[in-house]
C-alpha cells in the first residue's frame, strides 16, 4: 500500500477525530473477553513426573501424544528426517543410554519412554539463542517465540536431549485438523513443548497430563513441598536425563 | 581505482562470465529454497547443520589467515611480505562476506536475520561472532583501501592507519576463536566440546590460508606481469609447514584423548569419521583421503628440496588445502550431530540444490577476489613499470 503525504494527513486526522469521539477504528473490547474463565495456574517451578511403569502396561497408548499434538497443531510428517515432535516415545536405552548396560532386563531396555522438552533450570538453548526467541519464565517454563525465531538452529545444536524440532517446510498441509486455540507455524522456525503455557494461563493443566487416563504423567510445582510431584519424587527414586551436564532438567522418571 | 576492475582482456571476461553463470544457477536454487524451505537440503532433525555452516566455518579460517602476512609485515617489518600483504587482505574481505552469506543461506527465516541486531543477546556466541566478523570486515576494508591508495600515489601510508593495522592482528585471531566457541561451548555435542577446538581452527586456518595465497601467487605469475617475490613464497611455505604440523599434532591429541580415556561418547564420533558407526560410513572415504593428503603434504613440506621447488610446493599447497577442507568443510560440523542425543545415527549428505547454492556463494567470493586482485595488481603493475623505467633512466644517465 502506498499513500502520499496529503492522504496520510487526511487519514490521520480522521482517525484522531474518531478516537476523540469514542468511536475508535478498533473494536471495543469488554473486560470479560480478556479475563480468563478461570484464574491461571501459578507455580514457582513447574515440573513433570513420568511413571514409565504405567506406560509399559498400556503398550499402544498414545493419548498424551495425540492430545498434545492436536492442541498445538503439530503436523504429522511421515519423513523421519523432517518430523516435528513435541512429545513422543523412545526406548529406555536410548533415553538413558548412560544408564543402560549389556545385561539390562530386556523389557526395561526396550520400554517406551516419553520424552519432551525438559524445561531445564539451566537451559543451554536459551543461552545460545541470538535473538532471545527462546527464554525461561520465572515459573521455569522454557518458552519459544516462533514469530521472532530466525531459524538458525543454534538451539537445536545446543539441546542435549533432541527435544527441538525445526520446520523444514510449511507444516500446515500436514496438520490433520487445525485447532483454532493455538497458532500454526510457518516454515523455517524452531518449535518444542511449551508445558502448555497457553493452558496454564487459563487455569488448565497441560494437555498430555490431562489426556493420560492411567496416571502416568503428573504435572505440578516442584518448589511446593506439598505438591503431588514433590510427593512422587519423595516416595520414588527418580531418574533425570543427563543430569551430569548441569542443565537441571525438570522431567523426572519413575522406573 | 575501481575502474581497473572493469578493464580486462577476453580471458578475464570469460572467467567473470563463468562466475556470473554459477551465481545465477545458485540464485535459481536459492529461490526454490526460499519458497519451499530448507527441506530441499539434506539436513534433518538429527543433523540440523551441514554443508552451509561447514563452509562458513572454513571460510572464517581463510579470512583469519590474512594475519599471517599482516603480522610479519607490519609488526616485524618483514619486507618480503610487502607485495603479498594486500593480496592477503584482499582474500580476507571476500572471505568474511562469504561467511555472512553462508549464514544467511542457512537461515530458516532469512528475512528475520536482522533480529540478531534488533535483540542483541550477549550470552549468545552468534552475537559475538557477528560483531567479530563485521568488525574484521570493516578493519580490512579501511586498511586495504588506505594502504593501496598510498601505494598508488607512491607515498607512505598515513600514520593513523598503524594502530588500526595493529588492532586487526588480534582481531583476526578473535574471529576464528569466537567461531570455535560457537561449537566448543555446547555440552550437548561432545565432539565439539574440546578446549583445543579454537587452537585447531587457528592452526588449520594458518596453514590452509597461506597455502591458498601461495597458489594465488603462482596464478598471478602466470597471468600478469606482477612479481610478488620468491622470498615471500619461501616464507609463506614455512608458515604453511609449521601450521600444518601443529594442526595434525592437535588432531592426534584429540584422537589420543578420546581413545585412551575410552569414553564411548568421545570415541563414537571418531569411530564414525574414520571407521563408520552402526554401518553408517558416508564420511569414511573422505576422512582417509584427508589423512593421506595431510601425510603427503607434510612429506613434501618438511623436506627442504621439495618445499623450495615451486612445482612440488604448489602440489603440497593443494594437498594442504584439500585435506583441511575435507576435515573442516565436510567432517567437523556433521560429526558433531552423529550420533544424535538419543544415540541413533542419521547420516547427512548435501543435496544438488545445496551444493549449487554453495558453489554460487563461492563464485561470488571468487568474483570479488578477482575484482579486488585486478585493482591491486593494476596498481602494483603500474608501480613496478614506473620503478623499472626509473631504474633504466638512472642506468642510462649514470652510464653516459
Amino acid at each position: 500500500m502506498s499513500i502520499d503525504r496529503r492522504k496520510f494527513i487526511k487519514m490521520a486526522s480522521a482517525a484522531a477525530a474518531m478516537g476523540l469521539s469514542g468511536f475508535g477504528a478498533f473494536e471495543r473490547v469488554l473486560a470479560e473477553d480478556i479475563i480468563p474463565e478461570e484464574l491461571p495456574l501459578t507455580g514457582k517451578r513447574w515440573a513433570m513426573v513420568i511413571d514409565i511403569r504405567k506406560c509399559a502396561e498400556q503398550e499402544d497408548c498414545h493419548e498424551c501424544v495425540n492430545a498434545c499434538h492436536f492442541h498445538h497443531n503439530v503436523p504429522d510428517i511421515e519423513s523421519r528426517e523432517e518430523e516435528i515432535k513435541w512429545i513422543w516415545k523412545e526406548q529406555f536405552h536410548n533415553v538413558f543410554h548412560e544408564q543402560s548396560y549389556k545385561y539390562i532386563d530386556e523389557e526395561l531396555g526396550h520400554q517406551p519412554t516419553l520424552v519432551f522438552c525438559n524445561h531445564c533450570d539451566n537451559p543451554p538453548c536459551v543461552r545460545v539463542c541470538p535473538t532471545k526467541s527462546t527464554w525461561k519464565r520465572d515459573d521455569g517454563v522454557v518458552m519459544m517465540d516462533m514469530h521472532r525465531c530466525i531459524g538458525c538452529r543454534y538451539c537445536v545444536a545446543a539441546c542435549p536431549y533432541g527435544s527441538r524440532s525445526f520446520n523444514w517446510k510449511d507444516p500446515v498441509p500436514d496438520i490433520d485438523k487445525i485447532y483454532e486455540g493455538f497458532p500454526t507455524r510457518c516454515k523455517g522456525v524452531v518449535e518444542k513443548c511449551n508445558f502448555c503455557a497457553e493452558r496454564l494461563a487459563r487455569g488448565i493443566e497441560p494437555a498430555c497430563a490431562m489426556a493420560c487416563k492411567h496416571d502416568a504423567l503428573t504435572f505440578g510445582d516442584m518448589a511446593d513441598p506439598q505438591s503431588e510431584v514433590r510427593k512422587l519424587v519423595r516416595e520414588h527414586y527418580t531418574l533425570r536425563r543427563k543430569p551430569g551436564l548441569g542443565t537441571e532438567p525438570q522431567v523426572y522418571y519413575i522406573i | 581505482m575501481l575502474e581497473k576492475a572493469l578493464q580486462g582482456d577476453k580471458r578475464y571476461w570469460t572467467w567473470i562470465g563463468i562466475l556470473v553463470v554459477l551465481m545465477a544457477i545458485a540464485g535459481i536454487f536459492y529461490i526454490q529454497q526460499f519458497n519451499k524451505g530448507l527441506t530441499i537440503t539434506g539436513l534433518s532433525r538429527d543433523v540440523s547443520w551441514g554443508f552451509y555452516i561447514a563452509q562458513f566455518t572454513f571460510m572464517v579460517g581463510v579470512a583469519a589467515s590474512a594475519v599471517m602476512v599482516v603480522l610479519p609485515y607490519y609488526l616485524h617489518d618483514h619486507k618480503a611480505f610487502g607485495k603479498v600483504t594486500i593480496l592477503g587482505e584482499f582474500v580476507a574481505i571476500p572471505s568474511v562476506i562469504l561467511c555472512m552469506l553462508f549464514i544467511v543461506v542457512d537461515l530458516g527465516q532469512p528475512m528475520r536475520g536482522i533480529n540478531i541486531m534488533r535483540y542483541p543477546t550477549p550470552n549468545s556466541l552468534m552475537f559475538w561472532d557477528l560483531i567479530a566478523l563485521s568488525g574484521y570486515l570493516l578493519l580490512n576494508v579501511v586498511i586495504s583501501r588506505v594502504t593501496l591508495d598510498a601505494e598508488r600515489r607512491a607515498v607512505p601510508p598515513p600514520g593513523w592507519i598503524k594502530p588500526i593495522i595493529y588492532l586487526s592482528i588480534p582481531w583476526a585471531v578473535s574471529i576464528h576463536t569466537v567461531t570455535a566457541f560457537l561449537y566448543s561451548g555446547l555440552a550437548a555435542r561432545t565432539f565439539w566440546m574440546t578446549a583445543v577446538l579454537a587452537p585447531r581452527f587457528l592452526a588449520s586456518a594458518f596453514s590452509s590460508g597461506p597455502a591458498l595465497l601461495i597458489l594465488a601467487v603462482f596464478i598471478i605469475r602466470k597471468f600478469t606481469k606482477f612479481e610478488p617475490g620468491q622470498e615471500a613464497v619461501k616464507k609463506l611455505s614455512l608458515i604453511v609447514t609449521y601450521a600444518m604440523l601443529i594442526n595434525v599434532f592437535l588432531i592426534l591429541m584429540e584422537i589420543f584423548t578420546a581413545y585412551y580415556s575410552n569414553i564411548p561418547e568421545h570415541m563414537n564420533h571418531f569411530q564414525y569419521l574414520f571407521f563408520g558407526l552402526d554401518g553408517h560410513n558416508n564420511l569414511v572415504p573422505w576422512m582417509w583421503t584427508s589423512v593421506i593428503l595431510a601425510v603427503v603434504s607434510l612429506v613434501l613440506l618438511i623436506n627442504p628440496s621439495t618445499r623450495n621447488n615451486n612445482r612440488t610446493l604448489g602440489f603440497a599447497c593443494v594437498t594442504v588445502f584439500l585435506s583441511i577442507w575435507i576435515d573442516k568443510g565436510l567432517g567437523m560440523v556433521v560429526t558433531g550431530f552423529v550420533p544424535n542425543p538419543l544415540g541413533t545415527v542419521t547420516e547427512y549428505w548435501p543435496t544438488i540444490p545445496e551444493l549449487f547454492i554453495s558453489l554460487g556463494v563461492y563464485a561470488f567470493g571468487l568474483l570479488l577476489v578477482t575484482g579486488f586482485y585486478k585493482i591491486a595488481l593494476s596498481v602494483k603493475e603500474d608501480y613496478q613499470l614506473k620503478e623499472e623505467k626509473h631504474k633504466k633512466v638512472i642506468a642510462r644517465t649514470s652510464g653516459a
